[in-house]
């Protein structure tokens, strides 16, 4: 089960909150401070494409971000649900303006460059970007 | 936290002020200002990134378009920024090549190509 699953609409404004949480599930979970800053990064990255996406596609469902503390890592789980999710996979070119095609590939460039264990799947009913990152052990707050 | 931005000329530069956070949400506000500033003819302009607490892609965009419009006017856009971790994600897109990123506005103000 997930430690902490989020549901927001696919709006600009609501890629902050989703870092805030992730990152705020990622420090109790174990996440080294140092590295937080690339949970918050890789995590705004994948959800500002599924916002794109569901609002490039007229999509009205919520991005889902699910946020799991396993036994030695933290996994985080960015769901979109566009039928083109597939058709936007990096090295297609949709027709769109230069700089929106450059973003979306950007977006991912700098997941692939900051997150070692990171995978994206496709399929007609949207996309997931499936991330994790080790933890180490807490000590016991007495 | 959301952006906030403020300009003012040195030299012959025009100096971008950016403090906050450039996400999705708040990057078509830079992109607008700088799209405004070289509509007025402003061609040289040095972005200076030092009050800015989060930088995603959607912000490398506005940036890379704000060079693409200086450059048609031989313009010049330089960065100033010191913190680790918003360069990083320059270098590991590669931009660190197409930006001169200087460690101060003054030296950015005087630096030529």
């Amino acid at each position: 089960m997930a430690t902490v699953e989020l549901r927001f609409s696919a709006l600009p404004e609501h890629v902050r909150t989703a870092r805030l949480v992730a990152a705020a599930v990622a420090r109790r979970a174990g996440v080294d401070e140092a590295v937080l800053d690339e949970v918050r990064l890789a995590v705004g990255e994948a959800c500002t494409r599924a916002v794109g996406l569901h609002l490039s596609n007229g999509v009205e469902a919520p991005v889902r971000v699910i946020l799991t503390e396993e036994e030695k890592k933290f996994s985080i789980e960015v769901g979109d649900e566009s039928p083109t999710s597939a058709a936007l996979a990096p090295g297609s070119h949709p027709e769109t303006d230069d700089e929106a095609e450059g973003e979306d590939e950007m977006g991912l460039a700098v997941i692939s460059g900051l997150v070692d264990d990171v995978e994206v799947t496709t399929s007609e009913t949207g996309g997931v970007i499936r991330m994790s990152w080790p933890t180490s052990p807490q000590p016991l707050v007495s | 936290m959301d952006l906030s931005l403020s300009t003012r000329t040195v030299d012959d530069r025009t100096v971008v002020e950016v403090g906050g956070e450039i996400d999705v949400y708040t990057a078509p506000k830079l992109r607008e200002q700088l799209v405004e500033l070289v509509n007025d003819g402003n061609y040289h302009l040095v972005v200076d990134m030092e009050g800015v607490d989060f930088l995603d892609s959607t912000g490398l965009g506005v940036l890379v378009g704000g060079l693409k419009r200086v450059r048609a006017h031989e313009g010049s856009l330089r960065l100033v920024c010191n913190q680790e971790r918003i360069l990083k994600i320059f270098r590991i897109t590669g931009l660190t090549k197409v930006f001169p990123i200087h460690t101060s506005v003054e030296d950015a103000v005087a630096a030529t190509d």
